[in-house]
């Protein structure tokens, strides 16, 4: 299992635990974009802290991934990145215009903020009888 | 007698080792017999030559006796292990005194030309025998006067080295001011190794403070160069990264020209002017109120 896909609450938490090639990229950006709109998610948590390095393939990956995503309705998070890592993907030149965050709790937090009066257990459109 | 331990410092031909043998033998022990009046002498030249001016006589006393102790005993047994060891720890005692490295060579070179001195005295009337004496005696004298001045230079060396490690440990403090807020106090110069020292701290700081803005406060920067503005740039963007957002504070005017310079993304940078302003700032990020207590 090279990543892992779980569903919490309104959002898809994407753990990747390995580095992964191309292939193993490409299918993951699938699963997730699938899953999006199976579960009708409105976040994605991808924690890549199990990653000591990050090619410039890998992290355009990721970033292509967060713009699917938000196509589909939901807001990417990338939690977990290593100091090294952040500092080689800024050393590279590697744009990641992506939300991020510190570690899975942080980026957690984050979305519910984001999220916050969007989320599915709630209705957004007033119904007759509700008080205001 | 031991002219052919590990590293021969005679010639290699045999009958020259072999005359080397014979003579080392009896250089040293004239050194030894007239050790007094020799050793004053070096004295009387160091203290003309203006040497060693940050010690006292007595000082210059013990250590010249040593010296010239080991010195012959380097002639008469060719190894210089000792002599280095002896060096070392003499540079160690001196290098805090302020002794110069030339004051160093040049005592050990007036030691080699007083003993020099010495030898043409007693052997002015057989000049071939001079000649196979200097010969013995310069490339043994040499070494010595080398050995000296390579470990000298090596524990100084090794002092500044430690010194470095020292400034560096102490350059880039990271420090928790308020629950998730980190502050960077940089004085000094800022070059490119402490700027990359300054990113690593910063990034592993903010991973084990769980830090979500961080201050850098750069009011004893006076001026950067362009790659390591740009090194500062992209910390700023790497804490991002990791989820922190970084406030600088207290740019000085050519520092923010440089940045301008360079074409930085105005947006990316949280810049304010003073140290508090960006504690401000970042309390109000953190959703932090400091209010003054009531007096009663």
């Amino acid at each position: 299992m090279l990543v892992s896909i779980l569903r919490q609450g309104d959002f898809l938490i994407a753990s990747v635990h390995t580095a992964l090639d191309d292939t193993e990229l490409a299918a993951f950006q699938r699963d997730v974009v699938a899953q999006i709109g199976e579960h009708r998610s409105r976040g994605v948590i991808i924690d890549v802290a199990a990653l000591d390095v990050l090619d410039s393939y890998g992290s355009h990956a990721l970033r292509n991934l967060a713009h699917i995503a938000r196509l589909r309705g939901a807001l990417t998070v990338l939690v977990g990145i290593q100091p090294d890592v952040a500092f080689a993907i800024v050393q590279l030149g590697m744009e990641i215009d992506v939300l991020t965050a510190l570690d899975l709790e942080e980026g957690v937090a984050l979305l519910e903020q984001l999220t916050a009066g969007n989320r599915r257990g709630r209705s957004t459109v007033g119904m007759l009888g509700d008080t205001p | 007698m031991t002219t052919n331990v590990s590293e021969p410092m005679a010639p290699a031909e045999p009958e020259e080792v072999e005359a080397h043998a014979k003579l080392l033998p009896e250089l040293v022990s004239h050194l030894r017999e007239h050790r007094t009046e020799l050793r004053e002498e070096w004295s009387t030249r160091i203290a003309g030559a203006h040497l060693l001016s940050s010690m006292t006589p007595q000082e210059i006393g013990s250590e010249t006796s040593s010296v010239y102790d080991n010195y012959v005993e380097v002639l008469e047994t060719g190894s210089v292990q000792a002599l280095q060891r002896y060096a070392r720890d003499l540079s160690e005692r001196i290098i805090p005194r302020g002794v110069e490295t030339h004051e160093v060579v040049g005592i050990v070179l007036l030691l080699r030309d007083v003993l020099a001195r010495s030898l043409f005295k007693k052997y002015q009337q057989d000049f071939p025998l001079l000649n196979r004496v200097l010969d013995a005696y310069e490339p043994a004298a040499n070494r010595i006067a080398n050995t000296v001045a390579v470990s000298f230079v090596d524990e100084r060396e090794r002092v500044i080295r430690q010194q470095q490690d020292a400034i560096r440990e102490l350059s880039t403090p990271v420090l928790q001011v308020r629950e998730r807020l980190l502050i960077l106090p940089i004085i000094g110069v800022l070059d490119n190794q402490r700027a990359s020292q300054l990113t690593e701290q910063l990034l592993h700081g903010i991973r084990t403070h769980r830090a979500k803005v961080v201050v850098i406060d750069i009011t004893g920067v006076a001026d950067v160069d362009e790659p390591v503005a740009n090194h500062l740039v992209k910390t700023v963007d790497a804490s991002r990264l990791m989820g922190a957002s970084v406030i600088i504070t207290g740019l000085s005017s050519e520092i923010a020209q440089t940045l301008v310079m360079i074409g930085v993304d105005l947006n990316k940078m949280n810049t304010i002017g003073d140290l508090q302003g960006g504690l401000e700032e970042a309390e109000r990020l953190l959703g932090f109120k400091v209010s003054k207590m009531e007096e009663t």
